[in-house]
Parts: C-alpha cells; sequence; structure tokens
C-alpha cells in the first residue's frame, strides 16, 4: 500500500504526504484506485463481475492491440514493401462476429443473476426511508418513529466555505492549503456529516428512496447501492451489512450549486447497539421539547453522542400531525447572545451554501440577506419564508424552533441588519 | 480555402460562376460546398477552442481539492456548456464540414443538392451559439443543470432558459437541413456506376449518420419544448406534483440522446475506413461487413438508450433487456475494429500524420469501446454510473475518437484543399503530444471514478488529489499542443512560411477515390460533368488490380 501511494504521489509530483491511510481512500475497501470489495455480499458479486469483465477486456485487448502492433512493427514498408491484397475472409468474419457473442453471453449470465438479486427487496428486517433535499438527506426509520437530517459536517463545511486562508476562493495551490484539507474533518474532508445513519449489521434492510426537490442519488460505495432520488417516485433498494464499521457516500446525481457537498455516512453497528441508538433517538424526541443546547445542528463529532436534531421529524412532513400533538410548554426566552452564537451555526450549516458567509447571496437567484427587506422587516414575514421556503429556497420546517429564531435572529443583526430578535415561542406560534 | 481564381482583373462575363465572390459577401453569400465545409471547419474549431477553455477552468478548479477559482454554481455553468459547446459546436460541424468538402468530391456531383440550404443551415449556427453562449452574461447565469438538462433541476435556471432552448432548437434546426441535404445528395448525385455498395464508407457513413440526425434532432426539439412549457406554460409533463413525470423526460431525452452518440462517433468510423487503407497501402478488409455494422450500430443505437439511466429504479425486466442490448453493440463494433486491424495486417504501413492520429483511434476508441461495454452491465453500472469513469468512458470516445478522427481527416485532405502539403515534422510532434496528453488526462479518471468520485463536482475527498493533479496538467498540454496543429493548418490555408500549391493531384500514392483524380487545389467546381467511375478508384472494395 505504502509503495503505491508513493508511486502515485511520485507520479503526481505533488510531494505531499497524505494525512493518513483514512485519507486515501474514503471508501472503506478501496484501495484508492478501484472498486471497493465491499461488505455486503452482493457488493462482493459486483466487484467479482467488475474485474472478470475488465479482465476479459484486458485479454481481448492483449490479443487485438498484440495483432496491431505486430503488423505495424513488421508491415510497414521499410521491412515489407509489398502489400498484399486480401480484402475479405467469410470464415475468418464469420469466427470474429460469433466469438464475441460467446464471449458476451459468458459476461451477461452472471450479471443477470446478481441483477436479480439486486432487485429482489422482499422479507427486510427494517426499513429506512431516504429523502433527498437540496442539500442534505433525511433518514427515517419506518414505523419507529425515528427520523432526521443529514447535512455536511460543520468542520468540512467551514474548510471549504472559507478557503484555507480563510477568505474565500483562494486561487493558489499552495501545498499548505492542501495540507490543511487532508487534516481538516478528521481526514474526512467532504465526507463526514453531522448526522450519520445507524444501521444493524447482518440484518436486511430496505430504502425507500425519494427526493423533495431535485433528482439525487444515494450511493455508497462500499455496499454497492446507488438509486436515484427522485420526486414523486419510491425508489427501492436494499443492503446487508456484514462487517460493522463506518461507511460513507455521496450524491451521485447532479443536483445543483451544493450537489458535491452532501455526503453520506453509514455507521454499521451490531444489532444491540443500533436498539440502544434507536432509543436514544425516542427519547431525545422527547426531550427536545425542552430547549436544550444538545439540539445543535452541525458541529457534532461522529464519535460523540449523536447530538441528533430530533425535534422537527414530525413537523418537516406535515404542519397538520405537529398540530394534533398536545401543546407544547411555553419556550424558554433566550439571550441574544445566546441566538446569537447558535444561530450562526445554524446558518453555517444551512443558509451560508446560498446565501454566503458575508450575507451578500449571490443574486438573482441567491438574494442578499444584508439590508434585505425580508431580514430587516417584520418577524412573521421572516419567520414564515425560513418555515415554508420560496422560490428556490426549500422549507426549512424541520429545524427546531430554538434553531429558526437563532438563524432569524443572526440574520436580522448581523452585516448591519437592523431587524428585531426573534425567540422560540414567535416561531412555534406561526407553526400552527 | 481554394484561392484558385486569378482573373481579378477583369470583370465577370458569361462565365460568372467559375469564381468566387470576393471579400465577406462571398462566406456571407456562398452556396458552394467547399466555402460552406471551410466555413464549418472554422467554425468547429473556433467551439473547439472555447469549449477547451471551459474545460481548462473545470481543470484547474479540480487540480485541488478546495475552491481555488470559481464558485460551485459557476462550475456547474463550465461543465453543462462545455459540453453543449463541445457536442453541438465542436464535434458535429466538424463532421458536417467534411461531409460538406469530401461527399460532393468523393461521388462524383458538382454540390450538394441543395446549396441555399447548406447555407442556411451553417448561418444558423453562429446565431444560435451567440445566443447559447451569451447566458453565461444573464442574470443567474448559464444553464448550470448538465447538458442532459433533467427537470426538475434544469427548471431551476434563471433568464437564461428561454435562451437555452431556442439556441437548441436553432442547432437542431440546421442539423436537420444538414442532413437532409446529405441524404438527397447521395442517393440523387452519384456519377454513374457508383452503385450504393461501390459508395466510399466515408460517404456510407454520413448517410447513416444523417438518417440518425433526421430521427432524433425532432426528439430533442420535443424534449426541451415539454420543458419550455413546463416553466412558463404550466403544463406538467415532468412534475409528479402535477401528475407529470421526471422520469419521462430521461427517457426522451436518450431516446435523442443515444443515437446522438453514434453521430458522433459513425463518421469517424468512415474517416478511419478511409485513411487506413490508404497507409497500409492495401484495400480495406471487410467492406460489406464494415457497412452492415454500421447498420447495425444504427439500429442498436435506437433500443439502449436506457443504460444511462439504469439508477432511475426501472422494472428488473427493462433492466435486463436494455444490459442486453447494450452488450450487442460490442459484436458490430469489434467486427469494425477487427477490419482495422485486418486491413493493416500485412500491408505496406508507412505513419505519415493522419496514419498516426488513425492508429492511435483505433487504439484508444477500443479502450473507449472496452469501458462501455463495462458500464453495460447493469449491476456493476450501478456502481460506475456518474462517476468520473463514465466521464473517463465518453471522453475517450469522443477525444481521441471523434475529434482524432476529425483532424486525421484534415491532415489526410488538406493538401486536396488548399494544394499545400503540411509541415510534416509539426505533424509528428502535434500527434505525440496529443496522444500523451490525452491519456494522461483521461486515463487517471477510470481511477478515481472507480474509488468513488462522483461527476459534476467542483471539490473533492484528498484522496483524489494525486490523479487529478494529473488529469489537469495532462489537459492543459493537450490544449496548448493544438496550436501546433492550427499553425500548421493555417500556413496550409495562406501559404505561410513560403509554402507552394506543389501537392500532386494523388496526394498519397496508395489512396483511391474520385476527390484523387482532380487537381490540388480543388477547383471551386469539380465534376460539372459526372465523371467517369474507374475500378482503380473503388479504395473500398479492392482498388488498384483487384477487380470485383
Amino acid at each position: 500500500m505504502m509503495t503505491r501511494r508513493r508511486l502515485a504521489r511520485f507520479a503526481a509530483g505533488s510531494g505531499v504526504p497524505l494525512a493518513s491511510h483514512d485519507a486515501w481512500a474514503y471508501t472503506a475497501t478501496s484501495n484508492g484506485w478501484n472498486m471497493p470489495t465491499g461488505v455486503t455480499q452482493i457488493a462482493h458479486s459486483v466487484h467479482s463481475l467488475h474485474m472478470w469483465v475488465f479482465l476479459t477486456c484486458v485479454a481481448i485487448g492483449v490479443v487485438v492491440f498484440g495483432v496491431m502492433l505486430y503488423s505495424i512493427i513488421n508491415h510497414r514498408r521499410s521491412k515489407h514493401p509489398n502489400p498484399a491484397n486480401f480484402h475479405e475472409n467469410v470464415k475468418v468474419e464469420i469466427a470474429w462476429t460469433i466469438a464475441p457473442f460467446v464471449i458476451l453471453i459468458c459476461l451477461a449470465v452472471p450479471a443477470a443473476g446478481t441483477l436479480i438479486k439486486m432487485e429482489d427487496t422482499r422479507n427486510s428486517d427494517l426499513t429506512v426511508k431516504v429523502t433527498g433535499y437540496q442539500w442534505k438527506w433525511q433518514y427515517e426509520y419506518v414505523g419507529q418513529g425515528v427520523s432526521f437530517f443529514s447535512t455536511l459536517s460543520h468542520a468540512s463545511n467551514a474548510a471549504r466555505q472559507l478557503g484555507a486562508h480563510g477568505e474565500g476562493l483562494s486561487g493558489s495551490f499552495s501545498s499548505a492549503d492542501l495540507k490543511q484539507l487532508e487534516q481538516a474533518d478528521g481526514g474526512h474532508y467532504l465526507v463526514n456529516v453531522d448526522n450519520p445513519l445507524y444501521l444493524p449489521v447482518g440484518k436486511k434492510i430496505r430504502f425507500l428512496i425519494t427526493s423533495n426537490d431535485v433528482i439525487h442519488a444515494w450511493w455508497v460505495p462500499d455496499f454497492a447501492v446507488k438509486k436515484d432520488a427522485i420526486p414523486g417516485y419510491i425508489n427501492e433498494v436494499w443492503t446487508k451489512i456484514d462487517e460493522p464499521g463506518v461507511y460513507r457516500g455521496v450524491c451521485a446525481e447532479l443536483c445543483g450549486r451544493d450537489h458535491g457537498f452532501m455526503p453520506i455516512v453509514v455507521h454499521a453497528v451490531p444489532e444491540d447497539e443500533f436498539e440502544a441508538f434507536l432509543k436514544r433517538q425516542k427519547d431525545g424526541d422527547l426531550e427536545a421539547q425542552v430547549p436544550s443546547a444538545e439540539t445543535v445542528v452541525g458541529g457534532a463529532a461522529p464519535k460523540a453522542e449523536p447530538a441528533v436534531a430530533t425535534t422537527e421529524v414530525a413537523a418537516a412532513d406535515t404542519a397538520d400531525s405537529a398540530a394534533a400533538a398536545p401543546p407544547p410548554p411555553a419556550k424558554k426566552a433566550l439571550s441574544e447572545a445566546d441566538l446569537l452564537a447558535k444561530g450562526k451555526t445554524v446558518y453555517e450549516a444551512n443558509c451560508q451554501a446560498c446565501h454566503q458567509a458575508n450575507g451578500q447571496g449571490m443574486p438573482p437567484n441567491f438574494p442578499a440577506l444584508a439590508g434585505s427587506t425580508v431580514a430587516n422587516g417584520p418577524p412573521e414575514a421572516h419567520i414564515e419564508q425560513i418555515l415554508k421556503g420560496k422560490k428556490l429556497m426549500p422549507p426549512f420546517a424541520q429545524l427546531s424552533d430554538e434553531e429558526i429564531a437563532a438563524v432569524a435572529t443572526f440574520e436580522r443583526t448581523s452585516w448591519g441588519n437592523k431587524g428585531s430578535v426573534i425567540q422560540p415561542d414567535q416561531v412555534s406560534a406561526l407553526r400552527q | 480555402m481554394a484561392h484558385t481564381h486569378d482573373d481579378h482583373a477583369h470583370g465577370h462575363d458569361d462565365h460568372a460562376h467559375h469564381g468566387p465572390d470576393k471579400g465577406i459577401m462571398r462566406w456571407i453569400k456562398t452556396t458552394n460546398h467547399k466555402d460552406l465545409g471551410t466555413l464549418y471547419l472554422f467554425f468547429s474549431f473556433t467551439m473547439f477552442f472555447i469549449g477547451g477553455l471551459m474545460s481548462l477552468v473545470i481543470r484547474a478548479e479540480l487540480f485541488h481539492p478546495g475552491l481555488q477559482f470559481v464558485e460551485p454554481e459557476f462550475f456547474n455553468q463550465m461543465t453543462t456548456m462545455h459540453a453543449l459547446v463541445m457536442i453541438f459546436g465542436g464535434v458535429m460541424p466538424g463532421f458536417v464540414g467534411l461531409a460538406n468538402w469530401m461527399v460532393p468530391m468523393m461521388i462524383g456531383c458538382s454540390d450538394l443538392a441543395l446549396p441555399r440550404v447548406n447555407n442556411w443551415g451553417f448561418w444558423i449556427l453562429p446565431f444560435g451559439f451567440a445566443m447559447m453562449l451569451s447566458t453565461l452574461f444573464m442574470d443567474g447565469g448559464g444553464p448550470a443543470g448538465g447538458w442532459t438538462m433533467y427537470p426538475p433541476l434544469m427548471l431551476q435556471t434563471g433568464n437564461a432558459f428561454p435562451f437555452l432552448i431556442f439556441s437548441i432548437h436553432l442547432l437542431g434546426i440546421s442539423s436537420i437541413t444538414g442532413a437532409i441535404n446529405v441524404v438527397v445528395t447521395i442517393l440523387n448525385m452519384r456519377t454513374p456506376g457508383m452503385t450504393l455498395l461501390k459508395m466510399p464508407l466515408f460517404v456510407w457513413a454520413w448517410l447513416i449518420t444523417a438518417y440518425l440526425l433526421i430521427a432524433v434532432m425532432p426528439v430533442l426539439a420535443g424534449a426541451v419544448t415539454m420543458l419550455l412549457t413546463d416553466k412558463y406554460f404550466g403544463t406538467s409533463f415532468f412534475n409528479a406534483a402535477g401528475g407529470g413525470d421526471p422520469v419521462l423526460f430521461q427517457h426522451v431525452f436518450w431516446f435523442f440522446g443515444h443515437p446522438e452518440v453514434y453521430i458522433l462517433i459513425l463518421p469517424a468510423f468512415g474517416v478511419i475506413s478511409t485513411i487506413i487503407p490508404t497507409f497500409a497501402r492495401k484495400p480495406l478488409f471487410g467492406y460489406d461487413s464494415m457497412v452492415y455494422a454500421l447498420a447495425s450500430i444504427a439500429f442498436l443505437s435506437f433500443i439502449v438508450w436506457a443504460h444511462h439511466m439504469f439508477t432511475v429504479g426501472m422494472p428488473l425486466a427493462g433492466e435486463l433487456f436494455f444490459m442486453f442490448a447494450t452488450m450487442l453493440i460490442a459484436v458490430p463494433t469489434g467486427v469494425k475494429v477487427f477490419n482495422w486491424v485486418a486491413t493493416m495486417w500485412r500491408g505496406s504501413l508507412t505513419f505519415e500524420t493522419p496514419m498516426l492520429f488513425a492508429i492511435a483511434f483505433v487504439f484508444l476508441f477500443t479502450i473507449g469501446g472496452f469501458s462501455g461495454l463495462m458500464l453495460a452491465m447493469t449491476p456493476v453500472d450501478f456502481q460506475y454510473h456518474d462517476t468520473y469513469f463514465v466521464v473517463a468512458h465518453f471522453h475517450y470516445v469522443l477525444v481521441p475518437g471523434a475529434v482524432f478522427s476529425i483532424i486525421a481527416a484534415i491532415y489526410y485532405w488538406i493538401p486536396k484543399w488548399t494544394g499545400r502539403m503540411y509541415n510534416e515534422k509539426a505533424g509528428q510532434w502535434h500527434f505525440w503530444l496529443s496522444a500523451i496528453f490525452i491519456n494522461l488526462t483521461f486515463f487517471p479518471q477510470h481511477f478515481v471514478g472507480l474509488a468513488g468520485m462522483q461527476r459534476r463536482v467542483p471539490d473533492y475527498a484528498v484522496q483524489f488529489t494525486d490523479f487529478n493533479e494529473i488529469s489537469t496538467i495532462g489537459a492543459f498540454g493537450f490544449f496548448f499542443a493544438q496550436f501546433i496543429f492550427i499553425f500548421n493548418m493555417l500556413a496550409c490555408c495562406y501559404g505561410w512560411f513560403g509554402r507552394k500549391q506543389d501537392a500532386p493531384a494523388r496526394v498519397w500514392e496508395g489512396a483511391h477515390g474520385l476527390e484523387w483524380t482532380v487537381p490540388s487545389p480543388a477547383p471551386y467546381h469539380t465534376f460539372e460533368e459526372p465523371p467517369p467511375l474507374p475500378e482503380s478508384e473503388l479504395a473500398s472494395i479492392g482498388g488498384g488490380a483487384h477487380a470485383h
């Protein structure tokens, strides 16, 4: 492995040492230049098919290119001044039409077998609904009442937003910049999230994949699972993970500006740990009625206790269900300083991609917040827009009341804006 | 570029049609197939330059992880426009330019059948592309949803959207007029004795390509018009909330898109089948099977479209059908490669620049074909789909495939067009630099794609840095190497460096075909009378002493 890495680095001439083994391959079972061998039976089959068709191509290539090279060397004019004049040979032509057929059948039969297995989503032990949003994923454990959003981790987000020197596009390729990115986010730059998906090993897990806005694709290479998330469609796909571990993936279908910044992280854990995770989620769901500093989206280290935005679960889909729930206790008013501190974090995780760190946005699709009529106007309109979205802006009802209050306050008091402070109960009042 | 007239001293008399107009009006008013071929080729290379600059923006941003130069939104505009410009502005007009120049000279007629339509077809293009490129300067920027224009994402485009749709309509009209012209010309204007199965393979390839164009460009026009009405007139063709279907667009688009892929490569097959026999000094092996292979590929191209969308969640039966049909394409494509190799076998090979590019085509296109076979296998495609592996695959078939064949064709025929020989040494330098840099650019992309780097992203996990650095170096090298070619060809056009119009009629001793029976440069009007067709000029079926 070291040799390969050195060779690749030598060939690239970059001379920048890679931060860690982990950084060399974000997929757990890839050597950095080939398809991951995978951690499921299906992924193993897909990898074998890949190697089988690849080696078949290499064999055909050796023969065809070999003949061509022989001809180039030995039939050049200086060695072979008098050309032959043959121009057809029915037997040969039939042979090289039939032979590829035979080879193709040898490839197609095992491929069809694997495909049939991949499409068999019956008898699953657990169903997870995956919903794509611009630009995050929502996971819902169907029938468990547990659901949460998963976005690019705070550390990766900060590293890519600010550039190496903290001033946006750097325009340079210094090795210091590269080193900084290599070390950003614990060596998982761009392939880390705030709230990873937990799955049990050894269970057949069915994913129901859909989208809330444009088409995305949910891809975890180590599982050989890639399926488009399409609005109005629910696609099915399944996996059964053999080995516990952390498996990373990305959105594979172009979905707009931040397509490259909505990764997937799956923690595959033994069943008892998974049950404990579900229980924590359900408990957190109840506790979340009480405002707590832990419900911040973003910034959570992957190994830490999952700091989960569970409050919003039900509210995300229907405002009705929130209305049907028992009235929540009155929200505690927060100090402006608390709101601002929290609001900044929420802003960086959810808003900054479009509206930018300096609040200038990218007009006209992504308007400036600095000096905007919404951020300087009445609180209700501002909260409404965050809850319901507008034009290209998706709804952010999945954020908790505290988070919306905090981020709105942050927007209304930053970049010279002169809007009023917003408290969580103003948000909850408008949700109903 | 044939400056053959020297009678500008006296006014036009009864020979008014024997020479071109003067100055800019010659090019605006021209209905001459040679002039229009030249215009197409100049236009094509202008677009290659613009699209190439866009690819350099992409590669510069991807040299290192992190965002160095451009915002993600602009990056997406670059990937989208790069594809549209290269496909519709570079490769397609390039091949149309070659067809304009060569089809009448190869089949022995005086011009294309519909010369005024030909003029119109060309002059739509600069306006269409001016409109398309102007979207980059509009509010909200250019289209950024990928050249495949999938809704709903595409519907988020700003003011650029209707301009993009209208420019695509214009390009479609241009392509259809060009295609109709080629079909009518080939079917009606061949010199007596040239039956269909005696036509040069380049003519065959273009005949089939033209039918593909006529069949699928209207489908694209329909698809983008439905997008337009979805955005502005409240229809819901592709809007699930209104009872429509976002996946329907993909089916319709790829019903156009897959034959389009062959529109970009079949003329290349024709070029390669012309060049290899010349420099092997040996007739093309398996002429008939070459024609049948072209026709089979064209037919299969209509029933494999959904292999571009295996991950949308089709029924198992659909996935199996499209997998098997796609794999079948390997058979006729294999026949073509085997025939080219058999043509070289026991020939008497020399390696002038056109031959070098043709041989590189066979090697590198075949590599692209291998990755195509890998991609055809549905379960494995789930892993490859929308990664850099796919990017590597289609660039292998399009750059060292289609683009190398255009370059080879220009080297091969420019002495016939201008009467001046290109500089062979510069040609060899151009070839070796191109061949090395293009592999540096695209080969590493196989590795990053397999290891998990998705397409159309401006930033990536740090593990991919080394390969992306190599790729970027290759892209810049390839881009700058092309200027050797541009200067070499312009020198032929304009007689720079004291190049004389001294090329013989039969520029290459092993070449056969009616175009080599006229002087170099070819007169402004060739074959006002249908020429005789000696057996010796039937390069495709025997040539030389070999009667059929």
